[in-house]
């Protein structure tokens, strides 16, 4: 058996999604906005879904929904051209987001702190959340822009977005969230909640990987990242992906058409996995599950290194996630962990498993049985939890750790 | 970056066989207890290197025979990824029967051969080379701790590069020879740098005394420093490549041969000189110059002292120059 758990890095296209883009290839291929009848031919697929992408979040129809090639650009686009709105042409010169986002979002803040930006970076609580108090408390009247999460990759932990939203709301500032850990794994109702900005990707909810798309409310001004043709009324220029489109209008219809029932059923797989493997000594999971994404586990388990662990589990076929990045040039701990206060010593021991709508109970028991073994196996090779001292001196000097 | 780097290594599918065979059945994993190893005889060494905190964390064993000093037995605990697993296998195999002085000798180089399937191609990728750094650190720790000395005992050179095992002599001895200039010069003549990539710079994956970055410009500024020097050192002894000085170095050394030979004499006379430039022509180098006090209405000025000012910089730098009075 092999075992997928790694669905909050990218999920299988949902076959159905598959066959809904095929006829855009080959068959009505044509541009959009070409004026003949081969470019027409696929105005109405386009309509449906975008009709599907508006439905899924509850978007008003004086809002935009862009597409987009992935979510990365749509979270360069938002905090690349506040900047160029708001700061380089405007009287504003400070952002707002936390220590936890994805490398899309810090990596944007510290390319615009190069030039000459104010970035505050928000830390986050021992549940993984910022507070809302917080954000507030960070606001100037230079903000420009408030980017937050909607919920973490890493530990699938929810932020108070209809709170900040309401404090952006009233003190004026833009607010950004990159929702996609929430797209099509919660519910998102952005007529229920204050944001100006989301951003979201098809391949986090089984549609195709290479689209994503960019929420503005009320059509408001944003400069485009990408110039040139007039698609999208200019917005975001580009040949329209139409099959993409089409199979993201489809994937995002089908993951949040009953979504409170497609949750529950991951969440009762979720929870079942996770209270067999915190019966396991010396183990944790960050965050209260109640206000996690509730797909995904995010598991330290003491004296066993995180790539290791993925090793063992990927001899058994079953493919997770790390955030301690061993393999990486720097070699940091999980800094998700680090940044929830986790002592130093278990933030390169985190797990994540993430689970999707199509995770059998099978796959689960599976799971379980291996995972067991392989923390077996690894604690005793592991250093952590040897008998016999180091002879007197041997132990770890201080000017040994780095 | 270019078309081989687009999509990036797979970093396991780098491995040798045997670091995954070894992953999977480390052969001396495991510990070996006081009592036991005292009831045969000999005595045990137990030495801890890293920690949890860090990401990897290796116990070394070893049952020494006190007589010979010989290692009789070695096992292992590991927290780490696999090939920190394999690194701390592959370094308890050789550390088994040999003396602990030789032991002493077996580097992470040493450890990462070992490991290879065929003798050219590495057993890991270049970011994982750390891993078999600590398996140096600790036998040189439980040497340390069985010899009764320290550890700094058993390094007799300054290694910047751990992975590569790159002293600081080296590195700027290679600079200085080969005229490098970049790290990525550094890094092909070397070694150093090309591997978990900590030495580069600060705040890489660990923090080092020396950084390449620092080397190479404090080397680089020690090279500028000694041109200078030498390029002073032949204007003191006679300028024999005046030509080529710079403008204020040739102004420097015209002073220095006037101040050796001519200026004492001009102030007898209660006259003195200056230079005011120096010119270069394909034909001649002309100084030009300007007569002070009594010299400026002196009739030899033109003349008598003219001749014995240019010939005696003639005869010390070039046969060139031509000095004219203004």
């Amino acid at each position: 058996m092999q075992v997928y758990l790694d669905n909050n890095a990218t999920t299988m296209c949902d076959p159905l999604v598959v066959e809904a883009m095929l006829p855009y290839f080959s068959e009505l291929y044509g541009n959009p906005n070409s004026l003949h009848k081969f470019g027409t031919a696929s105005h109405g697929a386009i309509s449906k879904a975008i009709d599907q992408v508006y439905t899924a979040i509850n978007a008003a129809d004086s809002d935009d929904i862009i597409f987009t090639s992935c979510a990365t650009e749509s979270n360069n686009w938002v905090l690349q051209s506040v900047f160029t709105d708001h700061i380089v042409n405007g009287e504003k010169n400070h952002i707002v987001t936390t220590e936890v986002e994805h490398p899309s979002v810090l990596a944007t803040c510290k390319f615009l702190e190069e030039q000459g930006v104010k970035v505050t970076y928000l830390p986050v609580n021992d549940q993984g959340t910022v507070e809302a108090h917080t954000v507030n408390s960070f606001i100037t009247d230079k903000t420009a822009l408030v980017s937050i999460m909607w919920a973490s990759n890493e530990t699938g932990m929810i932020n108070p977005i209809a709170e900040i939203g309401e404090i952006c709301k009233e003190k004026g500032v833009l607010f950004h969230s990159d929702a996609v850990q929430a797209v099509g794994k919660i519910p998102v109702d952005l007529q229920a909640v204050h944001v100006d900005f989301i951003s979201f990707s098809a391949h986090k909810f089984h549609g195709p990987k290479g689209i994503g798309a960019l929420y503005i409310k009320d059509s408001q001004a944003l400069s485009p990242l990408l110039h040139g043709g007039e698609q999208m009324n200019g917005r975001r220029s580009g040949t329209l992906n139409v099959p993409f489109i089409v199979g993201m209008g489809l994937a995002m219809e089908l993951a949040t058409k009953e979504i409170e029932k497609t949750m529950a059923k991951i969440r009762a797989k979720r929870d079942h996995l996770e209270d067999e493997l915190v019966k396991l000594s010396d183990t944790f999971v960050v965050g209260n599950r109640d206000n996690r994404t509730p797909n995904t586990i995010l598991i330290s388990i003491r004296g066993v290194e995180g790539e290791g662990m993925l090793w063992d589990l990927n001899n058994g076929q079953i493919g997770a996630s790390t955030g301690s990045a061993c393999a990486s040039e720097d070699l940091e701990a999980n800094t998700v962990m680090l940044a929830i206060g986790a002592d130093n010593e278990l933030a390169h021991t985190g797990i994540r498993l993430s689970l999707s709508r199509f995770t059998t109970d099978e796959e689960i028991e599976y799971t379980i049985n291996h995972f067991k073994k392989a923390v077996a196996r690894l604690r005793a090779i592991s250093s952590s939890f040897a008998k016999q001292q180091p002879t007197k001196g041997g132990e770890v000097q201080e000017s040994e750790l780095h | 970056m270019a078309k081989a780097d687009i999509l990036g290594d797979s970093l396991w599918d780098a491995y040798s066989d045997k670091v995954t065979t070894l992953m999977n059945n480390p052969l001396h994993q495991g510990e070996l207890f006081q009592g036991e190893v005292e009831k045969r005889g000999h005595t045990l060494i137990v030495a801890d290197f890293g920690a949890e905190s860090c990401g990897d964390a290796v116990r070394l064993y070893w049952e020494i025979d006190p007589e010979t000093d010989k290692i009789i037995d070695s096992k292992f605990k590991s927290f780490g990824c696999g090939t920190a697993i394999a690194s701390s296998d592959v370094m308890t195999e050789l550390c088994i029967g040999k003396t602990v002085q030789e032991a002493v000798k077996i580097t992470n180089i040493d450890v990462e051969l070992a490991l290879r399937d065929t003798p050219d191609v590495p057993a890991v990728p270049p970011q994982k080379m750390h891993c078999s750094v600590m398996a140096y650190d600790v036998i040189k720790k439980a040497a340390a701790l069985y010899m009764g000395v320290e550890v700094e005992s058993f390094e007799e050179e300054i290694i910047v590069c751990e992975c590569a095992r790159v002293s600081l002599g080296t590195l700027q001895e290679v600079i200085k020879l080969n005229d490098l200039k970049t790290i990525e010069e550094i890094t092909d003549y070397t070694k150093a740098g090309g591997f978990c990539k900590s030495c580069i710079k600060p705040g890489g994956h660990e923090a080092r005394e020396y950084y390449l970055v620092d080397i190479l410009a404090d080397t680089r500024r020690e090279m500028d420093e000694e041109k200078m020097k030498a390029a002073a050192d032949a204007q003191a002894a006679g300028g024999s490549n005046f030509e080529e000085m710079t403008l204020v170095q040739q102004i420097k050394a015209v002073d220095a041969i006037i101040d050796e030979n001519v200026r004492q004499f001009l102030i007898m006379d209660g006259g003195d000189m200056e230079i005011i430039d120096i010119k270069k022509s394909d034909e001649y180098i002309d100084i030009y110059i300007r007569y002070l006090g009594a010299c400026s209405s002196c009739s030899t000025s033109a003349t008598g002292t003219l001749y014995a000012i240019e010939s005696t910089l003639k005869e010390k730098l070039s046969s060139n120059i031509r000095v004219l009075p203004i």
